[in-house]
């Protein structure tokens, strides 16, 4: 049985990582083939960091996605106090529903979507152009916001109502009470929905290809890019960017590891 | 002064969302309903049946695909929450780091394995090996007709195996996630009581980690089916333009021939079939969900 469950994990792998480890591996390549390998290079990496286009390309995602990010994390912390503290039930099933929307419908529908809207209101407005840096920037926020929502709900669902009025009978005024009681027990939330949003909106690729033109992000330079022969300068790239999420990722477990370690510490003794 | 703080919190929200998430839906109804010029018209609802090919392949593709994933998934998301507690952590953060390279990338990368001058394809000529197609391919022979056949390099673009492979490939992790999460949260005690109270093996997996594993295989299912069902880009790179799926033809419709009513009519009817299925889906989810509970 471990034999099995072994050999079962082991294919897995290979399966996910072959075409990531030949993309690193042909970034390398002295010819301008992504198959056929001739050499160690590179001057694939020098030209990447020479080409202005994916520089800007790639400072425009992080643009977006910050502000992106940034704009749902209060939208989306406001709504969902909003949505915790309504007394109607009508109304809080109806903002549940609609925020499930965007997360259930398939990411081409809600493109699609969206850009009719701007191209229906670009008409009404009598505008030439309908799509630009803003639709990008709403179309972000409005697919990022179920995230921050459904991030921060249960948090406020956790906490403990009497805190809050507590903190008022001692004479806090309700916003400071708000700040002092209710935002640290929330903002595990807040930063996990902060953090969803900001790599939700790095990654997109098929939305913002309905609303987008003219401000291209990493993701539609990469589209535009395979849509000829891809020169091993975006494998380049892409290794750069794998490379800086794997130290991403093992930073963040260690720190998980480390705050849970001294969380069990004291427990202990 | 409690009230309007909540109209205070709630008002951006609901503004926000009323006019981005409703009022788009909306305006794709209109627009699925009238022609150019903006009067009601039901041509593109009618030409839909055009592609109803499309639809039918879209659906069979990623119905297989869903099903292959689920094959791979379930053992793989078992084995993992049987290790050990650091296994599991360093393995997860393995399964997840390939969602987190774009799928543009990753899809283009299987492209050149795939390719006829591709690494696959290097590799079967050293081992001398040649496939004459993959999974109901066309031969490779019809397209270099002068060669000998054990010279002739394997097809593998282009083929409905090859869209279906790179399904499987980019949504795997969807897959192994939910199933993962709620394999790792079962109790452990419920197998041993099973198997104290005279339970074999098949009947402990088939009468209680099924049932408790059902709702990680229900959410598993919407997270590979419906990205799989509205893909564009995995049947434009692997299907070598030769395979269009639904997503492909409401890109043609937006993108090229700016034929917004038919994308808008298109798109309607997808997003009608998910939630539809999802439906369906979310009621056997609640009834075999009960039944995990009466063990």
């Amino acid at each position: 049985m471990k034999t099995f469950n072994r050999t079962v994990m082991a294919v897995v792998y290979v399966f996910l990582y072959a075409p990531l480890l030949l993309m690193v591996f042909f970034s390398f390549n002295s010819a301008k083939s992504t198959s056929v390998f001739e050499g160690f290079s590179l001057k694939w990496y020098g030209e990447l960091f020479s080409s202005s286009d994916t520089l800007e390309a790639l400072r425009n995602t992080l643009i977006l996605a910050v502000t992106s990010a940034a704009i749902a994390t209060v939208l989306g912390t406001l709504a969902a106090l909003g949505i915790y503290r309504v007394r109607s039930k009508f109304f809080k099933q109806t903002m549940l529903t609609v925020t499930n929307v965007p997360m259930m419908n398939p990411d081409i529908v809600t493109g699609v979507s969206l850009m009719l809207l701007f191209v229906f209101a670009g008409r009404l407005l009598g505008a030439s152009e309908y799509l630009n840096f803003w639709t990008l920037l709403i179309a972000h926020v409005t697919f990022n916001l179920p995230y921050v929502i459904l991030n921060v709900l249960p948090k406020l669902n956790q906490t403990d109502k009497s805190l809050f009025e507590a903190a008022q009978d001692l004479g806090a005024p309700p916003l400071k009470a708000f700040f002092l009681v209710v935002v640290p027990q929330i903002i595990p939330g807040i930063i996990s929905g902060a953090i969803m949003a900001f790599t939700l909106s790095l990654d997109d690729f098929v939305i913002s290809y309905y609303t987008s033109s003219g401000f291209q992000t990493l993701p539609l330079k990469i589209y535009s890019m395979t849509k000829k022969i891809v020169k091993p300068d975006m494998y380049a790239l892409s290794s750069i960017m794998f490379v800086a999420v794997l130290a991403l990722l093992l930073i963040s477990n260690i720190f998980q590891m480390r705050t849970e370690r001294k969380q069990a510490g004291p427990k202990k003794g | 002064m409690k009230r309007s703080t909540n109209v205070f919190l709630n008002a951006p929200y609901a503004v926000w969302s009323a006019i981005f998430v409703v009022v788009p839906l909306l305006i794709v109804v209109v627009y699925a309903f009238t022609d150019a010029e903006g009067s009601f018209s039901t041509d593109s609802i009618v030409a839909l049946w055009e592609y109803r090919d499309n639809f039918q392949k879209s659906i069979l593709y990623s119905l297989v695909a869903t099903v292959i994933t689920l094959i791979i998934a379930y053992p793989f998301a078992y084995a993992l929450s049987k290790t050990s507690e650091k296994t599991q952590r360093i393995q997860m953060m393995l399964v997840m780091l390939p969602m987190w390279m774009n799928l543009l990338i990753r899809t283009y990368s299987w492209m050149n394995i795939l390719d006829h001058n591709g690494i696959l394809n290097q590799l079967l000529t050293t081992v001398n090996l040649r496939p004459a197609s993959f999974l109901g391919a066309a031969a490779a022979g019809d397209l270099l007709p002068s060669m000998p056949l054990a010279l002739k390099p394997a097809t593998f673009l282009g083929t409905p195996g090859a869209v279906i492979f790179g399904m499987v490939y980019n949504y795997l992790p969807y897959m192994i996630l939910p199933i993962y999460t709620v394999m790792a949260k079962m109790d452990g005690s419920l197998v041993e009581a099973a198997r104290d109270l005279g339970c074999n093996g098949f009947n402990v997996w088939r009468r209680l980690i099924l049932p408790l594993s059902m709702p990680g295989v229900i959410s598993g299912i919407t997270m590979v089916f419906v990205p799989s069902v509205s893909t564009f880009y995995i049947s434009q790179k692997l299907g070598n333009g030769k395979i269009m799926l639904i997503g492909d033809t409401i890109e043609r419709q937006m993108q090229t021939l700016n034929n917004y009513n038919l994308g808008a009519a298109l798109s309607l009817v997808l997003m009608v079939m998910i939630l539809v299925s999802m439906f369906i889906m979310n009621r056997f989810a609640d009834s075999s969900g009960e039944g995990g509970i009466v063990v």
